[in-house]
């Protein structure tokens, strides 16, 4: 039997469309709208200034702060201006703008195609290169990869966890990359258990891809014995860190508490991929697979895409905004984002671009709780989102507590599954944010 | 300009809606009317026809003209609830009754509550429970009304085997005595030629309509299996002491409702509890109360009480027995 979490979760159609199309390259933009915040924590600090001359893979922005990244300019061009700009999430945030010119990469590039997998480098030397690159997780939180590599003082890795579970209906980025560059990852990981210091890791992959199970079984028999594929059973949301490291070490990561607590670190396989990028071929963060799907489409596709493309050039580049589509959705549609403005840009983190019809993604009209319980069966941290719900719209704070409200993953499960349509997550997301800020500004013990 | 649509994730719903759940338990009750339609003709159908307009209209009136508020009628719970009403209810019954039988069911036990979702007991056990204490007689007259298409079942069938059984033993006949002088056997309730009320005729159709609801994930088996496990635990215990003056657990899940009231009633969503663990004590509640009413107390049957008793205690339940949370405990393997 294949291995899967324990509590809740959902089958959603899974609505792959785009999983045979394989990965082109994104025409370069005209100008690129680069954030200088596209990462969990500190911005970056520009280090460049109006009407510089920049090269593909240039340091543009400096991590600035203990979590910060690195911020690489995606393009070559002249910095047109340092403005507020939307970014894809709607904040306003700093952006580079670069006027493109050519595309001039960064002479110490290694841009053949040659699969290097010997390395010599140390633990700390392989972080170091990791953070020097702004690599940050690509599994949809942007977390700077190099502090999840370094575990504090007095915690321990034991395990590497590799997150190709890709469980979010529609996303096929991860897949294709473990199609098409399986090897590359493999050597990405390797490189993470090395940093991490440990010697076996586990690669969680859902049953719907049995080509990338295939692909990876294959390589890890013959040359990768450290790290072992794991079938896992296609449930949302299993790509989740906690839900993956119980699916395939059976350990619950306490309330509050981080895979390092029960001794394992995830990664996600496009932050191996990256990882590899970084270490072996010198080239930073700056481009990344993203799905570009939607049922409206005729076509379904899967780009190597610049940072910094705004929304406008990648309608234009599927042939303009379908017509019956009404949301624009970075990301996959369980946890992914609405975008609002069409001169939002793609950060580094971005996974997908999802179109959906009104019929796909209308709202239906709230009804009464018929205390069904699906909400209950369905979360996968086995909390009680009807509960949750009433206590958050009462603004009951200290109960939200004692139920548990910020052990929420907000995966959508819940709301996905009430067939009253009531907006769940919406309230509970209210009530999480306000809990965590209490519980934060508590002295420690 | 595209006008982009903008709202918080998730961006997808699954198909459930309440209506297409209801709509599912109307469905699942439908092997259960057949049957009844076939043996009881048209006083089946006219029982389950008055129940559900009943139930509606006083719904519709009450959500119309005396709240004010959104008229809700088309989530099919207010049908529900009246063909659930019919189905248990003798098949002779006359139709007012099950028309007080709906107010009672809509207009008290439920939107006097605040409506759907609001109420903490059972509509249409409600209304059955009000029928059956306001009017003993017509409840329990079990004879069987001719039907169209068949002749009318053996005229031995005036009373349920339960309470031929109750009476029987109070008479001081043991249980071999009376299953010979009436000629029961368990096929005979399987498929049923015994008298009981309209939707509990065939055992058969009510589990069919349970195989519906589960494979249609409707419902959990949890609260129909701790029922039954219950009763069968149970009434076995009494059995055993006394297999001449105790009917034995297979007879007792048979009769008297258990089987409707366990897969029907005791789910019915807004009043049962949400926990998995609750749902458990809720069903061996159910049981453990019928099994007791059905051999100390006046009544034959029992369930109708017990799954109204344990509706009592489901807010306590959803309050002491919560899922169990992640995280919780770190196990290392």
């Amino acid at each position: 039997m294949s291995k899967t979490f324990s509590i809740g979760g959902i089958h959603p159609n899974d609505s792959k469309i785009s999983a045979n199309a394989a990965i082109e390259d994104f025409p370069v933009m005209d100008m690129a709208y680069i954030s200088v915040s596209q990462h969990l924590g500190a911005p970056a600090e520009p280090v460049v200034a109006k009407g510089d001359k920049v090269k593909t893979g240039q340091l543009v922005a400096k991590a600035s702060g203990f979590i910060s990244a690195n911020i690489h300019s995606s393009v070559s061009g002249t910095v047109s201006s340092i403005e507020l700009l939307p970014d894809i999430f709607g904040n306003m945030v700093k952006h580079i703008v670069v006027k493109v010119e050519g595309d001039e990469w960064l002479e110490t590039i290694d841009r053949s195609p040659d699969i290097i997998r010997e390395t010599k480098l140390s633990s700390k030397e392989i972080i170091d290169k990791i953070a020097e690159c702004g690599v940050v997780g690509l599994g949809g939180a942007a977390f700077p990869t190099h502090i999840k590599l370094s575990p504090p003082p007095g915690k321990k890795a034991e395990y590497l966890l590799v997150n190709g579970a890709e469980c979010e209906p529609y996303l096929t980025s991860d897949y294709r990359i473990m199609v098409e560059t399986p090897e590359q990852i493999l050597i990405g990981v390797e490189l993470m258990m090395r940093a991490l210091g440990v010697d076996k890791a586990y690669f969680g992959i859902e049953e719907n891809k049995p080509e990338a199970i295939k692909v990876m079984k294959k390589l890890t028999s013959a040359s990768y014995g450290s790290i072992k594929i794991v079938p896992l059973k296609k449930r949302y949301p299993q790509g989740g860190e906690k839900q993956l490291i119980d699916a395939i070490l059976k350990r619950q990561v306490p309330s509050m508490g981080l895979p390092i607590d029960v001794g394992v670190v995830v990664q996600n396989v496009g932050t191996a991929l990256a990882v590899y990028e970084a270490v072996q071929k010198n080239k930073p963060l700056f481009e990344g697979i993203v799905t570009v799907t939607g049922k409206c489409m005729t076509e379904q596709r899967n780009f190597k895409l610049r940072v910094g493309a705004n929304m406008n050039n990648v309608m234009f580049a599927i042939g303009g905004f379908p017509k019956d589509a009404v949301k624009l959705i970075s990301g996959g549609p369980m946890m992914g984002k609405a975008v609002s403005r069409m001169e939002a840009a793609s950060v580094k983190s971005t996974s997908a671009f999802l179109l959906l019809t009104e019929d796909e993604t209308k709202r239906g009209e709230e009804g009464n709780c018929i205390r069904c319980a699906k909400c209950v069966d369905s979360c996968p941290m086995g909390l009680e989102p009807y509960l949750l719900n009433r206590l958050s719209r009462a603004g009951r704070l200290d109960d939200l507590e004692a139920n548990m409200v910020h052990d929420c993953i907000e995966c959508g499960s819940c709301m996905y599954s009430c067939p009253a349509n009531i907006p769940l997550l919406d309230t509970i997301r209210l009530a999480k944010a306000q809990v965590i800020k209490i519980i934060r500004s508590r002295p420690k013990k | 300009m595209k006008k982009l649509l903008v709202s918080p994730a998730p961006h997808l719903h699954g198909k459930e809606s309440t209506r297409s759940l209801m709509r599912d338990v109307i469905i699942a009750l439908s092997p259960s009317l057949l049957v009844s339609v076939y043996f009881f003709g048209f006083s089946a159908i006219k029982l389950a026809f008055v129940g559900v307009i009943a139930c509606v209209l006083v719904e519709y009136a009450i959500q119309k003209y005396i709240i004010k508020s959104k008229v809700l009628i088309s989530d099919y719970s207010a049908a529900l609830t009246g063909l659930l009403l019919a189905l248990n209810l003798p098949p002779n019954s006359p139709w007012w009754i099950v028309f007080i039988g709906s107010v009672v069911a809509i207009g008290v036990a439920k939107m006097s509550f605040g409506g759907l979702g609001q109420n903490v007991f059972n509509p249409a056990l409600v209304g059955r429970v009000f029928l059956l204490v306001s009017f003993p007689v017509i409840m329990t007259d079990w004879t069987i009304p001719t039907s169209w298409f068949r002749e009318g079942i053996d005229a031995s069938t005036g009373a349920t085997a339960l309470s031929i059984v109750k009476e029987g033993l109070s008479k001081g006949l043991t249980m071999d005595q009376i299953f010979a002088e009436h000629n029961f056997s368990y096929a005979q309730m399987l498929f049923s030629k015994i008298g009981g009320s309209v939707g509990e005729v065939s055992a058969l159709a009510l589990l069919l309509g349970l195989g519906y609801l589960l494979i249609r994930r409707v419902i959990r088996p949890h609260i129909p299996l701790s029922i039954i496990g219950t009763i069968v635990v149970f009434s076995g215990i009494f059995w055993l002491i006394d297999p001449s003056h105790n009917p034995d657990p297979l007879f007792t899940i048979l009769t008297g409702g258990i089987l409707i009231g366990s897969i029907f009633m005791a789910t019915d969503y807004v009043t049962s509890p949400m926990s998995t663990k609750g749902m458990v004590i809720y069903g061996a509640g159910i049981g453990i109360i019928t099994v007791l009413i059905r051999n100390f107390g006046a009544y034959p049957e029992g369930i109708s009480f017990a799954i109204l008793i344990m509706n009592a205690t489901v807010p306590l339940l959803n309050n002491y027995f919560k899922p169990g949370k992640f995280g919780k405990e770190v196990k290392h393997g």
